[in-house]
């Protein structure tokens, strides 16, 4: 008898991905340290950017230029990306020098250069929206090296309209897909061991 | 008062060497993170050594 697919579904994703895999309620002893708070101090600050972001996007520009919520909304948005990005490269830092790609861990690595390459784009369509003259500025200079690459033909950086549906409808949804699959990945695969622990790492077998 | 004392209404300060120049404010940002990097590797984590000792995590 043959079972139904979303019986295949069930069955393969409950032995890819078992809940207390996905869910752990214990950590090994070498992330106790603060080093690996880094991660889900991004994520939290992400989570504060699309809040921040909803509201921005239902007010619209003039809400944020002439309001005092609307100005202190547009600033929680801003210092979050600082906090984002200042995170996500101490993130970077940390994984970087205990080698994090190291068993089998080359997915987790580069979904997680995708969402540092993704997030670069959305704080730039960001600043190309926020109506001020500091986004004028970067509009123009962006225009000019984006025409001076040939990708000018197909983004064009002076396109407000073409910036804001980038920023508000795409990009987050793309980067947050990109997070989803990297937090699944490092459930999956599991938090990696320090170099001194990695016996074959040490012994140059990698 | 904050913004009294570090007034903040004017192009930031640039410092230049050779073809490499940053911003005051862009280079302040980078030695904190770095600053914050380190302290994350120093600063011991809380619970950690009773962890140890009950020795199950």
């Amino acid at each position: 008898m043959s079972i139904s697919w979303t019986a295949k579904v069930r069955k393969s994703t409950l032995e890819k991905l078992p809940p207390d895999q996905l869910l752990p309620d214990t950590q090994p002893k070498y992330v106790a340290s603060w080093i690996y708070t880094f991660g889900v101090l991004t994520i939290a600050a992400f989570v504060m950017l699309v809040a921040s972001g909803l509201i921005l996007t239902i007010k619209g520009p003039n809400w944020w230029h002439v309001s005092h919520l609307g100005h202190f909304i547009n600033s929680i948005h801003l210092w979050n990306v600082e906090l984002f990005f200042a995170f996500m490269v101490i993130h970077l830092w940390g994984k970087f020098w205990m080698a994090a790609w190291r068993g089998k861990r080359f997915a987790t690595w580069a979904t997680g250069i995708f969402a540092f390459i993704g997030s670069i784009v959305t704080a730039f369509t960001g600043y190309l929206i926020q109506t001020n003259f500091d986004s004028q500025w970067i509009a123009t200079q962006a225009k000019d090296s984006f025409n001076s690459t040939g990708i000018g033909a197909i983004i064009n950086p002076l396109n407000t309209g073409q910036a804001i549906l980038l920023h508000v409808a795409m990009l987050p949804l793309i980067l947050g897909l990109i997070v989803v699959v990297h937090i699944i990945l490092v459930r999956r695969k599991g938090v990696v061991t320090p170099i001194s622990n990695d016996h074959q790492y040490m012994e140059g077998k990698f | 008062m904050f913004l009294a004392v570090l007034n903040l209404n004017h192009p930031a300060h640039f410092l230049n060497w050779g073809p490499l120049s940053i911003s005051i404010p862009n280079l302040v940002i980078i030695l904190v993170m770095v600053f914050l990097f380190i302290l994350a590797l120093m600063i011991p984590f809380p619970n950690h050594s009773q962890e140890n000792k009950e020795g199950e995590k």
